[in-house]
Parts: C-alpha cells; structure tokens; sequence
C-alpha cells in the first residue's frame, strides 16, 4: 500500500466557528432591528439603510481592491458597519450624507489601521462622528416615526442633492399638522425642555409618534441571540447597562428631581443600542474577561456623565470610542491570571475530594503575597 | 453553553468541547497479528535511549530484554515477538528524524509464547523493589507522554504522597483504547493501583473517568475491593481534563502550583492503561511487549481498538484495518495533540495510544479555510486551560517578541493542548506559533 501523507501541526480538528460565521449571524439577528426601523420610518429608511451599506461595502471592495488593508466583503465586516451605521442615522438624514457617512467609516475607520481586525475605534462609530462633525444640523434632524405616508414618500431631507442644504422638515410637518415637539429625540426634550418619556414608551418605540430609533427590547431580543450563541460576549452589554444604570441611579437618588429616573436613563437614546452592538465590536473591545467587565463599566458611566454634564443631549457614542481608545490600557492591566499562579491554590470549584489540609496550608503558606503598586506600606523605622 | 457553566463552575475553568467521535467505544480489543518486521527503537520514552544487549542475528525469545536500561531516567526494551535480530540501525521516528533502532525479522511459524519472565510476589516486595520491578518491565506513561513510570512511582526524600490519582479521562477525541482496558481488563487495573499504591506510600486512589464513559465507571466501581480505599469519580466531559494538573483541579478543587509537580500535593498521577499493564506483568515479571491502540478515523475501514506488538510498523497496521487509498494524514496519538507523521515505515511505540487517519475530504474544510488576521474575539482567552492570553502572545510571536512571550506572558506554562487553535474563528495556527517560540526559547537559554 503507498500512502502519500502529509504533515501538519497539531491539532487536526478545528471547531466550526469562522469569521465568516459569526459576522453573518450578526448580520442576521441585525435584519428584525432593520425590518424595525423601515416598519417605522418607511421609505426613507429602507433608502437609507441601502445607501450607507453599499457605500460601505464599495469602499471596502475598493481598499481591499488597491491592497490597503486585509480581508474581503465575504466576511460580512463592511455590511454590519453599514447596518450599524445605518441604524444610528436619523431617518431622514440626506442620502448623500449617508454614502459619505459610509465611505468615511471605512476609510478613516477601518482602512487606514490596516482593515479587519486591525481597527482601533468601532468604524461605524467613527463614520457617525464624522457626519456629526460634518453636518451638525442634518443630524440632529429627527422626525417623527409612524408617520401615515411614510410608504409612499419619502421625508423631503432625504432626497437632497448631493453638496446642497437639505429640505426643510420642520415646514413639511407642519403641513402634516405636527409640531416640532413631536421631532424632537427623548434625550433632546429631556435635555433642553425637562419632559421625561415614560420608560415604558421607550421600551417598545412602539407609543406614538416619537422620534425614536428601533425598539429597545428587540434589540435586547436580537443581542440575546447572539449571546446565547456565543457570537458575542454578553459580559460588555451586561457591564455598560449595569453601570449606566447604576450611576444613573446614585445620581438620581442623591439630587431627586433634576436628573431623570434610571429606567429612562437606560431605555432613551442609543444606550441599549450601543451596548448590545457597538460596544461588543470584537476587534475593538479587551479580550480578556476582566477587562470586558472594566471596559463596559467605563461606557455606562461615560454615558451618564456626558448626558447630563456635557451640551449634548447623547452620549453614547463618545463613550463608546473613549472605551475604544482605552481598550489596549484596560488589556494590559486585566492578564488573566494563569494556573496554578493566584495567590491561592483553591481554585473557583469545589472538588469531590478534600486535599489534606496540611498540604493547602503549607501552600498558602508558600504563595507570593502580591506585590502592592499603590499606597505602599513604608518601612517602619526600627 | 458557556454562559450556563460560568455559573455552573465546570470540572476545570475554560477548555473545549470538541465533538467525541468515539466511533470505537464499542469495539472490544483485538490482537493484531505480527507484522514480517518489527522495529523497535531504543528511545520510546522520556530520558536517554537504552543500550542494546543483542548482536545482529542473534534469535530473541518473545518477552526477552533486548536492549537494558541506560542509566536511572531509562527503561529497558524487550522483544517483541520470536525472531532473529537483522539490524540494528537508523530508521524513521514519528519525530520525523531517524533512530537507533532493532530491526527483528519475525519466525512465521514460532508459537509466539511469551517464555520469559519468572513469577514474583509483589506483595512480599517492599516499596523499592516494586519501583525496581517496574523498571524490569519497561513500562513508560501509556497515555502519550511516554515518562519512565519507575521515576513517576520513584518518591523523593521527604516527600509523601497521599492520594494515587489514576487518570482514565481520555479526553482526546476518537481515542477509545483507555475505555476499553477499563472495561474488559478492570482486574488487572485494581491489582496495577494496589502495586502503584504500595510503590508510593498512597493511602487511597482515585480513578477519574470522563461522564461520556459511564461503562468503564460502572465495571470499575463493581470491581472495587472491599477496604474502600480506592474510588472512582465521574468528571464532566471536557478536553483537555486528561492532563494531570486538569483532573487534579476536577478532582479536588486546587490548581496545583505552576512549575511544580503534583508531588508537592502529595499526588502522583498514573494512568489506566500503564496500571493496567503493571497489574498484568508485574506478577509474571515479565516486560512490556504490546500495547492496546485505537485505530480509527474516517479513511479506515475497518476500525477498532487492537492489541499491537511494540515496533509493528504503520504500514502493517493500517493494512490490516483497512485503510482506503484516499488516506492523506495518519496521525500518532489523539487529533488535538497526535503527531502527523510523514513516512508510514515509522513504528507503533509504547507512547502510541491511537492511529488515527484522515482522507482528504475530511480535511478539506480545515484547508479551505482563510486564516484572518487576529478580531480579538477572545475565543482562545476563554478556551485556554492554564490561563494564558493566547491572542497577545499570537501578536507578539508574529513580531518574533519571544523574549516578552516567555517573561511577560507565561509561555512556559503553555502545555500545547491546542485549544486555541481549535477555538479560533481566524484560523491563525496560534499553538504552532507557541511551539516555535519555545523552542527558540530552549535553544537560546541553552547557548
């Protein structure tokens, strides 16, 4: 018998999971959020969410194309950076806006570190500060959702000319008989007139004509799948919402009636949006589960403090980038910590059998005692 | 799920679960004929080679020493089967370089008893004499690692051990050999745990076995003597519990200390297969000559679990059990840490717990795969037994930052399990990388 064999390393198996996999599955449980937004926005919308993907994905075809960066638009990176992106735009933000959003994101986002992987900031992010930066005005241009045309037009805004000043929609509401209340974000009205939504509104987005993004808990549904899945670490959402709404808590506990209740807190505005999708971007959050923890800590509480200390009616995004910056800080302070090298040798479980106690004491015993980096004990004198 | 044993507190922390695939659990051991030609290297083990005491056509009986130890960390090595000694010469090793080896050319018609050996009470034996009777019958670690068991069973000047920690684990997928002795050789592996119990001073042992072999927990708790010293515990299923310092976590809940034994635990760990054996020849006193093997894996046809003479060749083997022609990998030991090996002249040694072979469509999806660059999923962080960041090591071996590996990051920790290659949704050949680290590391401490 002649066998002709190869050699390779150890291990000969590989377990399923592939890049492609899990960003596909992101994309998946990302379509309810966007049959969402169109079911409330219409139109303009749908125009939007196509617009700024597929600026997205030329961009990426074009700079994978020159050679500027690793990967491809098979592993579906671009595409969730596009429905991310997308999905944090008003819906009547200008089209061409949107494609520039796009191409922005990629280019400055994720080509210019070197593409997937390789990113330091969440690229959808990064497209959305841009525009923000750009086009401050446009982007602070809500509209009302569950508008009764919103099948058969298109918001006047969306539709401008590239380079040229958007349609105004304040004039094209009032001919619809909504004030500009009814535009105004939840976070803008409790910011700028002191009105509180009720958080049971917010959860569902599905109370009237607010100016709203998809519902929060469809978004919590679509994150739970991904979690269960183990498509992405559910330790981050879980640390930004706890710290979010804790912090929102002790501030509202303490000075009552000027802040507004947690619940409100965690349910306006992008917060769950951002935790359950931006914030868990892999490339761009610790890998160790220490860190996970520490990193979303950061956002919630980064969050609250912008909201109600800063001129911005929104945090989120800013929080979420400074986490990014901070990411590769919190990595090198949270290593885990390996085998058999903790300052005790009882490990998380309980075993079966008991060691002989004389061992675990002499043990303990030898262990380091870990060395102290703060508030040093000074040595006394004699 | 993940999530669930977070909160569950699994047998060990991290690790993976790869699919069984333990087709042969069912397969009872059968004898392999012998093959024309054995090849018995003189370094089947850990420590330096034995030293041949047979000439080029002399006849050798079946069980008779041919080569003796060399030395304390050496075992001696017997003949495999009835014959005339042809060579004693290079051949292929499964390392890939070629070794010092006794080429026997088999007698067709001999009967092939095993005359050698004489009867011994070990019970009558004190504790070193049953080490140095271990070290008569050439026995090594059965379960891959290849340690002469002698020094394994051999207790230092003021130490004591307590606890004999038997591994049946046999966390490796497709592997089944370990699950068969325990079920169709319980006895021999009760007597084995006796003589190793009194080498070593323990005063009780533990067999551990993995929840998926729930037949070779019952056999063994139905063969349990009478004084209840020895137990047997069921672990969950989980790879890599087959090392010694994971079962030792699953069993008692500590981690034993990194860079040191489980001697300073007052444990010392044996597994099934190499007990087993002991409790076979230690009373005939005779030598190991023959091994069970799992010989499985898609591109055989005929697979199973077959007792092999020590040195029949790769070829031979898979002859027998049918290896189709689309054969493309043949791999030594279990698929996470088995060795491919290049040429099939190469013998089964007594550190061969499985044969395991692949066709190429088998690999075809582990081939086609692209590797990405590193996304940071954390994946290996959270699949990696001792603890390490296999991401950032993986980065700074890329920048050949070996240095900063071994002192900043804990490379020598790294038991090469290959959870993390096999985690990772890039592809990247991270546990490959640790090896070339480390032995760069080796070769640098060493200049």
């Amino acid at each position: 018998m002649t066998v002709l064999t190869e050699i390779r390393s150890a291990p000969h198996i590989k377990s399923p999971r592939s890049v492609e996999q899990i960003m596909a599955n992101v994309v998946y449980s990302l379509l309810p959020v966007c049959a969402f937004f169109i079911y409330q926005y219409g139109l303009s919308a749908a125009a939007s969410i196509l617009v700024v993907t597929a600026a997205c994905l030329l961009a990426e075809r074009a700079f994978v194309r020159t050679g500027t960066q690793a990967g491809s638009l098979s592993d579906y990176s671009a595409t969730i950076t596009g429905l991310l992106l997308a999905l944090t735009l008003p819906p009547g933000f200008p089209l061409w806006m949107g494609a520039v959003a796009g191409v922005a994101s990629i280019a400055l986002g994720k080509a210019l570190f070197g593409g997937i992987g390789f990113n330091v900031f969440n690229p959808a992010l990064v497209g959305r500060a841009f525009v923000q930066a750009a086009f401050p005005a446009a982007i602070a241009t809500y509209t009302p959702s569950f508008l009764p045309g919103r099948f058969s037009e298109f918001i006047p805004s969306t539709l401008a000319w590239p380079l040229m000043a958007p349609a105004n929609t304040a004039a094209w509401l009032k001919a619809m008989h909504y004030d500009a209340l009814a535009s105004a974000s939840p976070l803008a009205r409790w910011k700028f007139e002191g009105f509180v939504t009720p958080a049971i509104d917010l959860v569902t987005s599905l109370a009237g004509h607010m100016a709203v993004g998809p519902s929060p808990l469809l978004v919590l549904v679509c994150g739970g799948y991904l979690a269960l899945r183990r498509f992405m670490d559910w330790r981050i959402p879980v640390a930004v919402l706890g710290s979010a709404g804790l912090s929102a808590l002790i501030i509202y506990s303490a000075f009552g009636t000027k802040y507004p209740d947690p619940f409100f807190m965690l349910f306006s505005g992008g917060l769950i949006f951002g935790a359950v999708y931006m914030a868990t971007d892999m490339a761009t959050s610790p890998v160790t589960p220490r860190g996970m923890w520490l990193y979303g800590a950061l956002i919630g509480v980064l969050t609250v403090v912008i909201r109600f200390y800063s001129g911005l009616p929104e945090g989120v995004m800013y929080a979420i980038l400074i986490g990014n910056a901070a990411t590769p800080l919190i990595e090198r302070i949270t290593q885990p910590t390996p085998f058999g090298k903790g300052p005790s040798i009882l490990a998380r479980r309980q075993g079966s059998y008991t060691l002989h106690p004389d061992y675990i004491s002499r043990e303990e015993a030898a262990a380091k005692t870990p060395k102290k980096r703060f508030l040093k004990n000074k040595p006394k004198k004699p | 799920m993940k999530l669930l044993s977070y909160f569950r507190g699994e047998a060990f922390q991290r690790g993976v679960h790869p699919p069984g695939c333990k087709h042969t659990a069912e397969a009872p051991i059968r004898r392999l004929p012998f093959a024309p030609r054995l090849t018995v290297p003189l370094s089947q083990h850990i420590g330096k080679p034995s030293r041949p005491i047979v000439r080029v056509g002399e006849e050798v009986l079946r069980g008779q020493p041919i080569a003796e130890a060399d030395g304390w960390l050496s075992v001696p090595q017997h003949a495999p089967a009835t014959g005339v000694v042809e060579a004693i010469e290079l051949r292929p090793s499964a390392r890939g370089s070629w070794a010092e080896s006794i080429v026997i050319r088999v007698y067709e018609a001999s009967t092939q008893e095993v005359l050698w050996g004489a009867p011994q009470d070990i019970d009558a034996f004190p504790p070193q004499d049953i080490v140095l009777a271990v070290q008569r019958t050439g026995m090594v670690g059965l379960g891959g690692a290849a340690f002469p068991s002698h020094a394994k069973l051999t207790v230092p000047q003021g130490a004591k051990v307590e606890t004999l920690v038997v591994n049946g684990c046999e966390c490796e997928p497709y592997l089944t050999c370990d699950h068969r002795l325990m079920v169709e050789r319980a006895a021999d592996l009760m007597a084995g745990i006796r003589y190793a119990m009194r080498a070593t001073g323990a005063g009780r042992a533990i067999v551990g076995v993995e929840d998926n072999k729930p037949e070779a927990a019952e056999t063994l708790r139905r063969v349990l003597p009478p004084q209840g010293d020895i137990f047997v515990e069921k672990v969950p299923t989980k790879y890599p519990q087959g090392s010694e310092k994971m079962l030792i976590t699953a069993l008692f809940g500590v981690e034993v200390p990194s860079g040191k034994l489980p001697l300073s635990l007052g444990m010392v760990v044996n597994n099934v297969g190499t007990l087993a054996a002991l409790g076979k020849l230690l009373p005939v006193g005779q030598g190991l000559i023959e091994r069970v093997v799992t010989i499985t894996g898609p591109g055989v046809a005929r697979p199973g679990n077959y007792l092999v003479p020590l040195g029949t060749p790769l070829s031979f083997v898979l002859d027998y059990a049918g290896a189709q022609t689309q054969a493309r990998q043949v791999i030594l030991g279990g698929p996470m840490m088995g060795q491919a090996v290049a040429s099939l002249d190469v013998p089964v040694t007594k550190g061969v717990s499985g044969v395991l072979v692949f066709r190429g469509e088998d690999m075809a999806g582990r081939e086609g795969r692209k590797t990405y660059p590193c996304i940071k999923c954390g994946e290996c962080v959270e699949s990696c037994p001792m603890g390490l960041n296999p991401s950032m090591l993986g980065m700074l071996a890329a920048r050949r930052e070996y240095d900063l590996m071994g002192s900043q990051y804990h490379l020598g920790d790294c038991f090469e399990c290959g959870c993390c290659t096999y985690t990772c949704p890039s592809n990247i050949p991270l546990v490959q990388q640790f090896r070339v680290a480390k032995q760069i590391l080796r070769e640098k401490a060493a200049a």
